[in-house]
């Protein structure tokens, strides 16, 4: 990390023209958006492929191009369960939940797990719980940022000195970001997530037949170079995870968290409101599918070719999140390094606007509209509190981001993959399909979760005790053996929402409201009346 | 503009008219298009995440399995099997959409005309 390529000035430069080119279509499309369908969902108005393509945009983030293909690199075979998790992970979403939430809801989450039960209190912890897992994915892409900038735009970070060249980098992005929700609302930040899709997998295809193309397209033999340049083993198994029973528990842990978290990613399930009806929402999951699968295979050959490729003792454990731009580097030189950086602050900064707007929604939406005001906020001003939302988030995300600039990334993405598998997908596919299921499971499994999640994380090798920890080996209070508390948490949610159902069994059921529910959310009746408000 | 109309209890016009969507919901026609939805989700969640985790157990448990060399090549059984996760969520993926597309989307249709005649 601390070896600075490429000329800073063309990254910049490339980078700067995708920021100019977005405001500019921002600006376009963005309408005076000042009711809440506008705000949260672009009137409900994209198709199913511009959203399947948005949504590429939203779940590719940093963590998935730099972190996968650096996992691979490093770690081989180990590495490559993060692209199969990330991927088979939507079917999840496809079977089980974007049709029916987009039927049921509107704007948030929160939307369709309070839909049969008492408002205040499970609006609240949805909100809670979309706060917490946008705020986790949130730090993971600014702490990315900073590592990426000290490579890429020769912005080094002084230690002990906080407003530095790489904070003010951050803080650029967190600005920007803002920009971008405040005055592109949905419809703006969607677009952005296109045109950042498009230049994601374009960059990541032009990678992939570059390195093939110097195997003469043998996979075979790019798979035996990468063997042989590192002298690793990285066509087997267990690099990462195989060496203890503890570390093999923790890959089975990862996996049930990947697999299981995207469908509980609120700023995933927000997207599925902008397409206007289940059909579309199906659509847009299919396109999803094939662009995000496509771009994962791409991600393997990168991430072997970054270990055959790249000199000896290039990557490290430290720097394990360069492998992309830094292959980029090696085989195009300054101008194609260029291209990737731009491409993976683009990235950055798109899936920060994503998460900042559903923050934004869910605070302006469920807490603010619904909780505080009991449902009838005075008109206008639920946008005018998502914007001021937007502006408070994106403050948090630079500090945070500051703060944060260093840290573990993939920790923090597998926590928010950990608590939405845990605190999300449970409370919202019993609201779907159990129909005794009520408010007291509700939350139960939300805020279970939640804290059983936090509880095990902090009290895991992730925190202290291990020499990748945040306190460092010195310190040691862990008490918990996984890194993801996935195997634990999850089952224990679900087992919670079954518990608080029982327990909270003396609230009848609300027949009319589960038959309204199911009815609306298999058919689609009453959504579309609901949306001309 | 707000969801107020989402609210149980809080809009009088759903609480006037629970009918529409309970009389719909005890019809055959719905029961039939539930049975056959949920049919097919259910039972392709069960083989994914199936063939997830025996691929996710192999990879952990059955290193002897997963490095074996195919023919004089480098490919792993544990990289094919990575990549048939690819071809099934593909294949899975297609199969629903075709499925819905042509068995579900109709009925559903249907039946959101009468719930919205009646409300």
């Amino acid at each position: 990390m601390s070896t600075q390529i490429g000329s800073p000035a063309l990254n910049i430069g490339i980078f700067a023209l995708f920021v100019v080119v977005t405001l500019l279509i921002v600006y376009r499309v963005s309408r005076a958006s000042n009711t809440a369908s506008d705000y949260y969902a672009a009137g409900s108005s994209f198709t199913g492929p511009q959203n399947g393509i948005a949504i590429s945009g939203d779940y590719l983030s940093a963590a998935s191009f730099l972190g996968i293909a650096g996992a691979i690199a490093v770690n081989g075979y180990d590495g490559f369960l993060y692209s199969i998790g990330f991927l088979v992970a939507w079917l999840t979403a496809l079977l089980l939940v974007a049709e029916l939430l987009r039927n049921v809801g509107r704007f948030t989450m929160g939307d369709v797990l309070s839909f049969r039960m008492r408002q205040r209190p499970v609006r609240a912890a949805a909100a809670v719980s979309t706060l917490l897992v946008s705020f986790f994915y949130l730090l993971a892409q600014m702490a990315g940022a900073g590592g990426l900038i000290s490579l890429l735009l020769g912005v080094k970070n002084t230690p002990g000195t906080p407003f530095d060249g790489q904070s003010l980098v951050i803080a650029v992005v967190g600005i920007l970001m803002v920009i971008y929700v405040l005055y592109g609302g949905m419809r703006g930040t969607t677009w952005v997530q296109i045109i950042k899709a498009g230049l994601l997998v374009v960059g990541a295809a032009v990678m992939t037949v570059w390195v093939l193309g110097l195997y003469g397209f043998n996979l075979s033999g790019l798979l035996g170079s990468a063997v042989e340049n590192t002298g690793k083993q990285l066509l087997d198994a267990g690099n990462q995870y195989g060496r203890t029973l503890t570390t093999k528990l923790d890959f089975l842990s990862l996996a049930l968290a990947l697999v299981l978290g995207t469908a509980g990613l609120p700023h995933i399930l927000m997207r599925f409101y902008t397409v206007p009806t289940a059909k579309e929402a199906r659509r847009s999951v299919q396109w999803a599918i094939w662009i995000i699968g496509i771009f994962y295979l791409f991600t393997l050959v990168i991430g072997y070719g970054a270990a055959a490729l790249l000199p000896r003792g290039t990557l490290t454990s430290a720097n394990v999140n360069d492998a992309a731009p830094l292959l980029a580097f090696q085989i195009g030189g300054t101008l194609l390094l260029g291209i990737i950086a731009a491409i993976a602050f683009a990235t950055i900064l798109a899936v920060v606007a994503g998460l900042t707007i559903t923050a934004a929604a869910s605070f302006a939406h469920d807490i603010y509209a619904n909780v505080m005001k009991e449902g009838n906020p005075e008109p206008g001003m639920e946008v005018k509190v998502a914007r001021r939302t937007a502006l408070v988030v994106g403050i948090v995300a630079i500090v945070g981001g500051i703060l944060a600039n260093g840290q573990n990334i993939a920790f923090l993405v597998a926590l928010a993959f950990a608590v939405a598998a845990s605190a999300n997908l449970p409370t919202l596919l019993y609201s779907l399909f159990w129909k005794r299921f009520n408010t007291t499971g509700a939350l139960f499994s939300i805020y279970g979760g939640l804290a059983i999640c936090i509880l095990l994380i902090i009290f895991s090798p992730v925190v202290s005790g291990g020499p990748t920890s945040i306190f460092g080996e010195a310190t040691d209070f862990s008490i918990f053996p996984l890194q993801n508390p996935g195997l634990v948490s999850i089952p224990l949610s679900f087992l919670l929402g079954i518990v608080g159902t029982y327990i909270g069994s003396r609230e009848p059921v609300n027949e009319a409201k589960f038959s309204e529910m199911e009815v609306r959310s298999m058919t689609g009746a009453g959504a579309s009346a609901a949306v001309d408000h | 503009m707000s969801a107020t109309d989402d609210s149980p209890g809080g809009s009088s016009a759903l609480d006037a008219t629970p009918s529409a969507y309970q009389e719909v919901q005890r019809s055959p026609e719905f029961v039939s298009l539930r049975r056959r939805w949920r049919g097919f989700i259910f039972t392709m969640s069960a083989v994914f995440l199936g063939w997830f985790l025996v691929y996710v157990l192999l990879s952990d448990f059955a290193h002897g399995v997963v490095d074996t060399r195919i023919g004089g090549t480098n490919f792993t059984v544990g990289l094919v099997l990575g990549l048939l996760q690819f071809v099934s969520t593909f294949v899975i993926a297609t199969l629903y959409v075709r499925f819905a597309n042509k068995n579900l989307d109709d009925d559903a249709e249907a039946l959101k005309r009468r719930v919205e005649e009646n409300l």
